[in-house]
């Protein structure tokens, strides 16, 4: 028997990078709000630097709800089904911000209009058939001033390349104009970083260090990064990496009007008859709780926000809440993020700490930067190289076929050249297509008896030469800084992955979008998205910054027009 | 005064004969056994040694400790992989009778090896799943036995961190110490060192395994997911 709780203004479903967000302009506003979390709190005692349980026992998303339901994998419609063996993201207050790379890219200029700006250069055909890619309802312009409230509010690290139009060169001169520069300088660089980064001057290239969302100096009372070298996939020891669990969401609970509730598996988003939402069912050690509000913000992730939407069925919604145009699940896409290149130095590179967002950016080969008048694909990657291994991950590095993979010969090998290699990691443009998509899988569920999320994808040709073109300019990029051995990585599959888009893709046109321009479903108005779930492009960047900028705009926006929403 | 050298340990250490190749490398310590049987423990033992020999360059994985790491494991996180070992230690002894004549531990360090290159390929017969996912799995085991946290039952006296220049767990790193060339005293520390950490474990067992393989995708552990943040 469910209990019914209160009523509140605004259930937030999950309090990661994106719920946590919303939650401070919500509760600054004046309204009240009850966030559900499916994790708990954790703290900086629980980061301990330790590669065994981070890295490889997936610690701590393991423990999580998000174990329970990993999505299965596809390639197409008819091919076998496999399921992977853990989730990428992890439950928490605060949720994968806990343990990710915390990399803090704004959308360059092209990324929102990549239909339109692709037509007019280069003509409509150019645009990959199959694809159901389509521009922005909005610019950069508009979010600018979202991003720049979460750089400020969060704290992120960077060098500035376009101030008001002004480029600076030690910035990134790609990207669009900003109001003003970074609260904080950028991370600093290391002896390889350097040598790369004049490496790609050398080529005439322009390198710059990339933005985090983490502290390069005290802010705001928190520590500054201790570059250990445990970042990735771990929480940070001295809160020096910026989640919402230290910011949004402890200054909203200080208005008095935020309550977080931990340990709440959200199985239902309930509607009337007139198909307005009215609130959400939850479960916790096995009880079932009805929280009713005036409005809902879906901030759980691209496979749970789909999931749940299909599993909320109702007489208004017989097919899943807000999928009345069968849009649901559609425009899924996973960013081309595998494929990276490895090299092997003729010299220790001593790169034994740091932390992946300790690096070298050059974005001279990402988006439309460069012209694509005789190539046949649109897009491109952005080239990053860091600083960050961890002793096992080392010693399981490839030989590059001098010697076999174990025993006298390898052991040599390891011992001279584990300080030797580096990994690049390329961010690929990746777009949607109309046999890319999310359901719910027919055949396996969580242990709460609910179907799991099924994954129908595959990357496409377009992404495959984007991967081939990058590729070659990462070899070409280590080759000058001395590397004397490289291997181009393999691009993997479209399995479940912290890169995750679309399912409730933002558009004006309710017929190929979910959510509106501010965020709101165009079939329940009281029923908001947050999350990359609503972005129908990818950009060759990390996607945390542009979801936590979507998330402070729909709440700002729910906020301002409260009346006209909760009607 | 000369203060004898002690092995760390007791026992008949001190009568044991050298390792072959090994400099003047003492026997290790061998710990009480918590989850396989003697016989098996001695095989993984045997087999962690020719992974990561111990010879002229130094110590291996027995002087680490990988097979203890793996023996403890295996009633923790790795207990979802214990019927994958006892099956494969099974097939691994009777491929190495028939094979060979004799047991893995009679045989000479280069005809133990030759037993490895067929298991690691695929070619050794009467292993479930094939041989190749049962030598992947110690392997696998046995880089984390060497070159994890020594929390956990290998890495004994930081010999894998060593092995490869791996300067130790630090919680605050400098710029120097991030300096091409920078020379790095190893500080041979746990990260439970640090008082600060919590011991809580990962989780109960490794990842359930994707559905359509079995052994052979222990050896995916966290790379069965695609993660970069």
């Amino acid at each position: 028997m469910a209990t019914k709780l209160k009523a509140t203004g605004v259930v937030v479903i999950g309090l990661g990078a994106a719920g946590g967000v919303a939650v401070l302009p919500l509760t600054q506003a004046g309204l009240e709000v009850v966030g559900l979390e499916a994790g708990t709190w954790l703290t900086r005692r629980d980061f301990a630097p330790d590669e065994i349980r981070n890295n490889v026992r997936d610690w701590p998303q393991s423990v999580q709800k998000a174990q329970q339901e990993v999505p299965t994998h596809r390639v197409n419609a008819k091919a076998n089904t496999t399921r992977a063996g853990s989730h990428p993201m992890m439950n928490a207050v605060g949720g994968t911000t806990l343990h990710y790379w915390a990399q803090s890219w704004r959308l360059n200029p092209w990324d929102f209009k990549v239909v339109s700006a692709t037509t007019r250069r280069y003509g409509a055909l150019r645009v990959p058939k199959g694809s159901t890619v389509e521009d922005w309802p909005f610019g950069l312009d508009e979010l600018e001033a979202y991003y720049d409230k979460i750089e400020y509010e969060m704290g992120v690290s960077g060098q500035a390349g376009n101030v008001k139009g002004t480029l600076d060169t030690r910035g990134n001169i790609f990207e669009g104009p900003r109001a003003r520069p970074y609260p904080m300088p950028p991370l600093r660089s290391t002896g390889f970083i350097d040598l790369m980064a004049a490496a790609a001057r050398g080529l005439g290239w322009h390198p710059f260090a990339g933005p985090a969302s983490i502290n390069s100096r005290t802010y705001n009372g928190r520590s500054a990064c201790m570059y250990h070298g445990f970042c990735n996939k771990g929480g940070c020891h001295v809160d020096a990496k910026n989640g919402p669990h230290l910011t949004t969401i402890p200054r909203a609970q200080e208005t008095g009007r935020l309550k977080v509730v931990t340990r709440a598996h959200v199985t239902s988003i309930d509607t009337d008859d007139q198909g307005r939402v009215t609130g959400v069912t939850y479960v916790t050690d096995g009880q079932e709780f009805i929280q009713p509000a005036k409005a809902v913000l879906l901030g759980s992730y691209t496979y749970e926000n789909s999931r749940l939407l299909l599993l909320s069925k109702s007489k208004a919604f017989p097919n899943g809440l807000s999928n009345n145009h069968g849009q649901v699940g559609r425009h899924y896409f996973s960013h081309a993020q595998g494929a990276g290149v490895t090299a092997l130095f003729p010299f220790n590179i001593n790169a034994w700490y740091g932390l992946p967002a300790q690096g070298v950016a050059v974005d001279n080969f990402a988006d439309d930067n460069y012209d694509h008048g005789a190539l046949d694909y649109i897009g491109g990657g952005n080239l990053w190289v860091m600083s960050d291994r961890r002793p096992i991950a080392a010693a399981s590095m490839g030989t590059f076929g001098r010697t076999p993979s174990w025993g006298k010969e390898w052991k040599q090998f390891v011992m001279e050249n584990a300080d030797r290699t580096n990994t690049a990691y390329i961010q690929k443009t990746t777009l949607p297509y109309e046999s890319n998509y999310l359901d719910l899988d027919p055949t396996v569920k969580d242990p709460l008896g609910f179907p799991v999320c099924r994954i129908t994808a595959d990357y496409q040709d377009n992404e495959r030469k984007i991967m081939a073109h990058t590729q070659d300019k990462m070899t070409e990029w280590y080759k000058a800084a001395g590397a004397t051995a490289t291997q181009a990585n393999p691009l993997g599959t479209m399995g479940p992955t912290t890169h995750a888009y679309g399912g409730t893709r933002m558009g004006k046109n309710a017929e190929t979008n979910v959510v509106n321009e501010w965020g709101f479903s165009h079939e329940v108005p009281n029923l908001g998205v947050l999350g990359a779930s609503v972005m129908g492009t990818s950009g060759a960047r990390n996607p945390t910054l542009t979801v936590q900028a979507l998330a402070w705009r729909t709440a700002a926006y729910l906020a301002k027009n409260w009346k006209s929403v909760t009607v | 005064m000369t203060i004898p050298l002690t092995p760390i340990g007791g026992g008949d250490v001190a009568a044991a004969p050298p390792i072959a190749e090994a400099v003047t490398q003492a026997a290790p310590r061998r710990e009480a056994i918590e989850n396989l049987t003697a016989a098996e423990a001695d095989l993984l033992e045997a087999i962690c040694a020719r992974i990561i020999p111990t010879d002229a360059t130094g110590p291996g994985a027995r002087e680490a400790r990988a097979a203890h790491f793996i023996d403890r494991a295996l009633g923790g996180a790795l207990a979802s992989s214990k019927p994958a070992y006892t099956a494969g230690f099974a097939a691994f002894d009777r491929y190495c009778r028939s094979s060979r004549g004799k047991p893995f531990l009679e045989l000479p360090a280069r005809d133990q090896d030759s037993v490895l290159i067929d298991v690691e390929t695929g070619a050794a017969t009467g292993f479930q799943g094939g041989s190749g996912a049962f030598f992947g799995l110690v392997r696998t085991h046995t880089l984390q036995g060497t070159f994890g946290d020594p929390f956990y039952g290998g890495n004994a006296n930081f010999v894998g961190w060593d092995l490869i220049g791996y300067p130790g767990v630090r919680t605050n790193v400098s710029a120097e110490d991030q300096r091409l060339g920078a020379k790095l005293t190893p500080n041979h520390k746990s990260a439970y060192d640090t008082e600060m950490f919590t011991k809580a474990q990962a989780r109960l067992s490794e990842p359930v395994k994707p559905s359509e393989s079995s052994v052979s995708s222990v050896a995916l552990e966290s790379k069965s997911v695609g993660y970069g943040h």
